[in-house]
């Protein structure tokens, strides 16, 4: 006999899939502001190679963009309970974003601060800008803008990637659609639409982004 | 307190190590095939397959690799046949893998100036030869670097599998973290294991770049 599909226990719970979705956000957002962040800074001491940092940034990027986010998740969950640092779930599942994000946009953000020409510093400093006014509008705004789209791409993938956190029993969209899935059986209905969830807040996110990325990033860089 | 040694751990790892090995190679060999395919229908001149290309591809980069391995796990259970862990992520993972290298093979195919289609046509070459004798070589020279890069990306998802019971090294590790009581040491090991498969990997590509770029 063919299976019958049945999508109406999954939708008796769409208050459970909204709240794991809407903390799938929360947390995409603070891991993307704190993981950009962290990859201006990186990109700003690898590209103007500023001592012992540089170093210490450098072997950050490789290590965490050779080695999977599940891998550094458990690593941060597990691991660092036994040095004595207790944290919650979703502040490890944070904790875990931030760093991949950090790595990934600091090799990115880099891409973009080298492409700026160095004389548009110059030129600043001949205008009298102070050295805060150049960085912020000469420097920085400038190489967002020309990488915007790669880390925008870089957000949702971490976004997408946040999924495995119901690893660690971080209560977003995945951790949603297993306890969903272990109540009505069915698994195969419960992941689709958490599968058609996730891929609409990926289009989301990136519309989010474009907007974004036009109207506080890129004004100032109609060349 | 634990019955493992340092090399029983050890041991125990890089036989999970041989599995995430195994799985990455599966993946990244069925999804070059399959990708080539997808890659063909991107590029096509009608609009259907090309559309019907062009949302495989969004499908697959636009939801999470662990969504679609649980798909395919139920998925195909629903269909009465028993599959196993190994076979799902065989499959979940080669599936992702074409759609990342149809779009980025598609990107090299594009970067083809459009005068060699329209010289090779004028050789009497249908679209295949076009393709096949003309344009696809051109195209794997820029393609090396980027799909070497991507390989990476393959193996780091390889991890993913544990989820769904597949024992390859996450899971190993896993497993021996609970029995050693020892998590900090064990993952570290684990994630030792990946940036030895992969830091080469990325080296090799950052070099493969430069290359090309020098030669170009």
């Amino acid at each position: 006999m063919a299976y019958q599909f049945d999508f109406a226990p999954v939708l008796a719970n769409t208050d459970l899939l909204l709240r794991g979705a809407l903390f799938t956000l929360e947390l995409t957002a603070i891991g993307a502001i704190l993981g950009v962040a962290l990859g201006i800074v990186g990109a700003v001491v690898r590209a103007w190679k500023i001592q012992p940092f540089c170093w210490f940034f450098g072997v950050y990027v490789e290590l965490i963009r050779n080695t999977p986010f599940l891998v550094q998740l458990f690593f941060i969950f597990f691991g660092l309970p036994s040095l004595g640092l207790q944290i919650s779930e979703w502040q490890a599942a944070v904790l875990a974003m931030v760093i991949n994000l950090g790595a990934y946009s600091t090799e990115i953000i880099r891409a973009g601060i080298q492409a700026i020409p160095r004389g548009q510093l110059e030129a600043a400093a001949a205008l009298a800008m102070t050295r805060f006014e150049a960085f912020r509008h000469v420097l920085l705004l400038p190489a967002l803008g020309k990488v915007w789209p790669a880390l925008s791409s870089q957000i949702i993938i971490v976004m997408l990637g946040s999924a495995v956190c119901s690893q660690i029993a971080t209560e977003e969209l995945s951790f949603a659609a297993n306890f969903i899935q272990s109540r009505n059986f069915r698994a195969f209905e419960t992941y689709a639409l958490t599968t058609l969830v996730y891929l609409c807040m990926a289009l989301m996110i990136r519309q989010l982004l474009n907007w974004i990325g036009r109207r506080y990033v890129m004004r100032n860089s109609h060349e | 307190m634990s019955d493992f040694s340092f090399w029983d751990i050890v041991r125990n790892l890089l036989t999970g190590l041989q599995w995430t090995l195994l799985l990455s190679l599966v993946a990244f060999i069925g999804g070059g095939l399959i990708g080539l395919l997808v890659m063909t229908l991107r590029i096509s001149k009608k609009a259907l397959p090309r559309n019907i290309a062009r949302t495989y591809i969004e499908l697959f980069q636009g939801t999470p690799l662990l969504m679609q391995l649980f798909l395919v796990f139920f998925g195909i259970a629903l269909l009465g046949i028993d599959i196993s862990p190994w076979l799902a992520a065989a499959i979940a993972l080669t599936l992702f893998t074409s759609a990342y290298l149809a779009e980025i093979w598609r990107g090299c195919v594009d970067s083809i100036a459009h005068g060699q289609w329209e010289a090779s046509a004028s050789l009497a070459l249908n679209p295949y030869e076009q393709l096949r004798y003309v344009i696809l070589p051109q195209a794997l020279r820029i393609a090396v670097a980027p799909t070497v890069g991507f390989s990476v990306q393959v193996v780091k998802g390889t991890a993913v599998t544990s989820i769904i019971g597949f024992t390859e090294l996450t899971k190993t590790g896993g497993m021996l973290a609970n029995a050693t009581f020892e998590p900090f040491m064990v993952y570290g090991l684990v994630a030792l294991g990946y940036f030895l498969l992969c830091y080469p990997l990325s080296l090799s590509a950052r070099y493969l770049e430069r290359r090309l770029h020098a030669s170009a």
